[in-house]
């Protein structure tokens, strides 16, 4: 059994129909990387699967259990961390403080806490060197690294990721892109929304292409990097 | 040397404010509300703090100032939950409803308040027990003239203060609602239950307002249902002039405010000190939009 399952998911804000049936599934142990244009639903579907929007129809299974329409807050609790897009720290927050909200759901548990903020510094020692510094004090590609520290801090089964490169410098996306993959191998399961896509599916398993609201290709990471459809829409040959 | 007195007095009437304007700045962090209601809650405090110390005193037979501690507790939790109550009837409902609705609601829920408490407790101005509070106190160098009332006053809203200020920045609680009060969804992202720590805050604000009123009414002896929207709205101004949603900013506006009206009163005429107190208003309004404290950090891109 797939660690997530989403069967004919229809979300919709007011009277958009964002996602139009979207069908896919997460192993554990995979990187699964969701590429499309702007607009195609990507960071729709990881807000509904984090509970941050409601479906209108469709299962959400994880684990063996549905989550669709639970609040967002207890999709947390069951294993999911979602990263959001555009580096969404708490500015006025610690760079420690900013950890410590990402493991708000273990409670007073400091041991585990402080476990798992040291994996977190094992990746990011940068973020280590900047832990009392406020969160809106550091450079893009800090916040980068805070917001998936941060998700990192619950020790999630599933981590979302979304557009984890937006706005970087072509080496420090390099480097996220090395960690990402570094974080799958020490046994994170990881849904990756990219608009690099070509990035995404060099350190991806298996990818799914979404147009507007549906899925309209999916497959192998390797064979999505050389289908025809794929190189033309989204890997910017001719 | 009539300057350090009104100093004093100032520093005492300013630590009034900031413990209302902490409830205005707290609500506005969470849910970006201007709580109208708040100074009401404020002003129930004073009422339900003289029907807790009427029965107190029916109940002992006779007059002592340990009465009030009691009397603070019933009015800290009646206070607090009408403030919870007041969230889930009229704010809760109107939280997708954009920015404007929720305020319009806040001002009706001032107004049934202030009713309900002429309705309840009549129109008349109200007097506090004799005999409760301790009367005298030092006289400091130069004749400067510190009463025993004043520094419990002082030493009250210290404490007060300083606990909300520790339980903000040293909990895990405290930073959920500081991280709730930059952003909703990031925050539910991280597992909190950010109706629950919006409860907290409505729990807390109108808590302090509360314990204000009563300090207040004891403070000055006497009072009426317009304390609520008088005094509410100074501190509101407060919160203002400090920094809305900023707690220290709360703080320090309270005292500032407190100081510079009383100074105005003392050197002018009492009846400048309300002007003093909105050209105040205005001028921050016009030279520094944030307040003293606000947004000091600059947010992401």
């Amino acid at each position: 059994m797939a660690l997530l399952e989403i069967e004919n998911l229809h979300t919709y804000y007011g009277y958009v129909h964002a996602l139009k049936g979207i069908n896919l599934t997460v192993e554990e142990g995979e990187i699964v990387t969701l590429i499309g244009a702007n607009g195609a639903g990507k960071t729709t579907t990881l807000r509904t699967i984090s509970g941050l929007i409601r479906p209108r129809e469709g299962r959400i299974v994880f684990d063996g259990q549905e989550i669709q329409g639970m609040p967002a807050h207890k999709i947390v609790q069951m294993g999911i961390c979602h990263a959001p897009e555009g580096r969404q720290i708490f500015s006025t927050l610690t760079v420690m403080e900013n950890l410590n909200m990402g493991a708000y759901t273990l409670g007073g548990d400091k041991e585990t806490i402080e476990e798992n903020r040291r994996r977190v510094f094992d990746l990011f020692p940068r973020l280590e060197e900047r832990k009392n510094q406020l969160g809106g004090t550091l450079s893009g590609g800090e916040q980068q690294m805070l917001t998936i520290g941060r998700a990192l801090m619950s020790r999630p089964r599933l981590l979302m990721l979304d557009e984890p490169s937006l706005g970087l410098a072509p080496l420090l996306v390099k480097t996220i892109f090395e960690i990402i993959k570094e974080i799958n191998q020490r046994g994170v399961t990881i849904l990756l929304v990219e608009q690099n896509a070509r990035a995404a599916l060099k350190i991806a398993h298996r990818g799914y292409v979404l147009e507007t609201g549906r899925v309209v290709l999916s497959g192998p990471a390797q064979e999505l990097l050389q289908d025809e459809r794929v190189r033309k829409a989204y890997l910017g040959e001719r | 040397m009539q300057f350090l007195q009104q100093l004093v007095n100032g520093i005492t009437i300013g630590a009034f404010y900031a413990l209302v304007a902490l409830g205005y700045t707290m609500v506005y962090g969470v849910l970006k509300l201007i709580n109208f209601a708040h100074g009401d809650l404020f002003m129930w405090g004073a009422y339900l703090g003289l029907t807790g110390l009427t029965v107190a005193l029916a109940a002992l037979g006779y007059t002592t100032p340990w009465a009030i501690l009691p009397v603070v507790i019933f009015v800290m939790t009646s206070v607090a939950l009408m403030g919870v109550l007041v969230e889930r009837i009229a704010y809760r409902p109107l939280r997708s409803a954009g920015r404007l609705a929720p305020v319009i609601s806040a001002l009706g829920v001032a107004f049934i308040l202030e009713s309900l408490a002429r309705n309840v407790y009549g129109a008349s101005w109200k007097t506090y027990p004799q005999g409760l509070t301790p009367s005298g106190g030092l006289v400091l160098a130069g004749g400067v003239r510190v009463s025993l009332m004043q520094i419990i006053v002082l030493v009250a809203s210290f404490l007060l203060m300083a606990g909300l200020y520790l339980f903000v920045h040293r909990t895990r609680v405290g930073t959920a609602m500081r991280a709730v009060s930059l952003d909703h969804d990031v925050s539910r992202l991280m597992g909190v239950d950010v109706d629950r720590i919006i409860m907290i805050v409505f729990l807390i604000g109108p808590g302090l307002g509360g314990v204000a009123g009563l300090i207040v009414a004891l403070y000055y002896g006497s009072f009426d249902f317009t304390l609520g929207w008088i005094f509410g709205l100074k501190a509101f101004i407060a919160a203002i002039l400090g920094g809305i949603g900023n707690i220290p900013g709360a703080m320090l506006g309270g005292m500032l405010l407190g100081i510079i009206e009383t100074l105005g009163a003392g050197y002018m005429s009492p009846q400048w000190k309300d002007v003093i107190a909105y050209i105040i208003l205005i001028l921050i309004l016009i030279f520094r939009p944030t307040g003293l404290l606000g947004e000091r950090v600059a947010e992401k891109l």
